[in-house]
């Protein structure tokens, strides 16, 4: 075992996954890069959401890779910075939220 | 515009010197570890020795002098450069042309093209052996003086396809990469070439844009990058333009210096070497492109010619000794920064090189 979690150089061996479970990895790859094609959405609007998902999931691969890859796809640092501000408002506002349950049980409970 | 940043060259930089260039670039990464040579990728999938599939452009850098002095620029230009093309070299040309009736275009770069003092004469001379001229223009010059504000109207009354650096569609990144106030010049010169009719739907004047990236990043999806591109602009300042060419920096000169002291050299090369592609590798520009010094020397391309690395030794190596059927039938001088032409969806002058 390495003495730290992450490490940037095992970015470059997500690949890697298949040689403990080539099939699932297999698909799992196909997907994800057609998932990453440009469709309804523009390959720079992936990125961007991938991103905001990045920070949401706060995975500094991912970070690392989408940082990089929305620098490539010609996103600029407004764009990024909005996607992340987005990511954080749905988890702010997804704990937010719950304050309406906590509310109801307060009155459910109160006199 | 006055720069006051010094050439590579001027500063007496060991990155100036193209053989220590060369040195980094095949020097160990890492405990012994070099990338893989250029030309075994290309033995390994029968392009080596690459050859020529037949010259058809001619590009002809004018000179090294520039009124900008970019941060990754692969010629080390500026207003402190002296190299010039005299008009004798440019003679040489015209002849060289005269007996290559294969050679449709001519390229002409620098530097700043427009400020070698014979270039409008050049420009005329070549334009009357019926080639197109393209002109590598800097956007920025035409602002830079009087006597270069009527730029707009020379190009379109000699049909030249001019074709410009804007790396970016905002002032930050192209500011950073070309100079305090570039891009709010670029974007008036640009207006002033939309006036001319350059870039105007049926004009038939060409005005592409080239992107590179500011940065230690690659440049992806030439097609989604242009229509954002022309969104912007068109959007934010009514510029229009033709095509947008996504241009690789290669390792060398000024962009080489970058990545070493920004201690992104290792990532970046890694990056060329992972996105090596083989269909790129077969159109690479050097197949069709034939390179001219500002002294007249030739090379397989722009990027040889600043690393000095000449066309191959038994073949002709000065435009006064100009022999297409020769040059045509030479293998071209590859080294380790050729990896730049060959990520991913290419890179050339033209932009990506695999649809
Ligand atoms: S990149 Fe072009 S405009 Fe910039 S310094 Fe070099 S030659 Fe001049
Ligand atoms: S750097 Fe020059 S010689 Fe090398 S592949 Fe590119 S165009 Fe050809």
């Amino acid at each position: 075992m390495e003495n730290s979690y992450y490490n940037p150089a095992d970015l470059a061996k997500f690949g890697n996954v298949t040689e403990f479970q080539p099939e699932m990895g297999r698909k799992f790859f196909d997907y994800y890069g057609e998932v990453f094609k440009e469709g309804a959405l523009t390959e720079r609007e992936k990125a961007l959401i991938a991103l905001a998902v990045a920070h949401a999931v706060q995975c500094p691969y991912c970070i690392d890779a989408y940082s990089t890859d929305c620098l490539q796809k010609g996103a600029d640092e407004t764009q990024m910075m909005e996607a992340v501000h987005v990511a954080a408002a749905i988890k702010g506002g997804a704990a937010l939220v719950h304050g309406v349950q906590m509310m109801n049980k307060v009155k459910e409970l109160s006199m | 515009m006055a720069s006051t940043v010094k050439s590579l060259k001027n500063q007496h930089h060991q990155f100036a010197d193209p053989f220590y260039q060369l040195q980094v670039l095949q020097q160990p990464v890492k405990q012994g570890e070099t990338f893989p040579a250029f030309a075994e990728q290309l033995l390994e999938h029968g392009l080596y020795p690459l050859q020529p599939t037949g010259t058809t452009i001619l590009q002809v850098n004018v000179g090294k002098m520039c009124n900008q002095t970019c941060k990754h620029c692969h010629v080390d230009a500026g207003p402190d450069r002296k190299e010039i093309m005299t008009r004798e070299t440019m003679q040489h040309c015209l002849a060289a042309l005269d007996n290559s009736p294969q050679i449709t275009t001519v390229d002409l770069t620098g530097g700043a093209p427009e400020m070698n003092p014979d270039f409008r004469w050049f420009v005329q001379e070549i334009c009357k052996r019926g080639r197109q001229v393209i002109v590598r223009c800097n956007l920025t010059i035409i602002l830079a003086n009087k006597k270069y504000y009527n730029l707009p109207e020379f190009f379109k009354e000699h049909r030249v396809h001019i074709v410009s650096s804007l790396p970016y569609f905002q002032a930050s990144r192209t500011d950073a990469q070309r100079g305090d106030g570039v891009f709010e010049k670029s974007i008036k010169a640009l207006l002033m070439l939309n006036e001319a009719g350059y870039g105007q739907e049926n004009s038939g004047l060409m005005l592409d844009l080239v992107y590179n990236p500011s940065g230690a990043f690659l440049p992806s999806g030439q097609k989604s990058l242009e229509a954002e591109f022309k969104r912007r602009l068109k959007n934010g300042y009514g510029i229009e333009f033709n095509n947008l060419f996504c241009i690789t920096n290669l390792p060398i000169s000024r962009y080489l210096d970058y990545l070493v002291n920004s201690g992104n050299y290792q990532n970046y090369m890694q990056k060329l070497v992972d996105a090596f592609n083989p269909a790129a590798a077969n159109n690479v520009m050097c197949r069709n492109t034939l390179s001219v010094g500002w002294d007249g020397y030739l090379y397989d391309c722009d990027f040889n010619q600043m690393l000095e690395l000449k066309v191959e030794r038994d073949r002709p190596q000065h435009i006064n000794q100009f022999n297409i059927k020769q040059l045509d039938d030479r293998n071209i001088v590859l080294n380790q920064h050729c990896y730049g032409c060959t990520a991913g969806a290419g890179s050339s002058c033209g932009g990506e090189t695999v649809k």
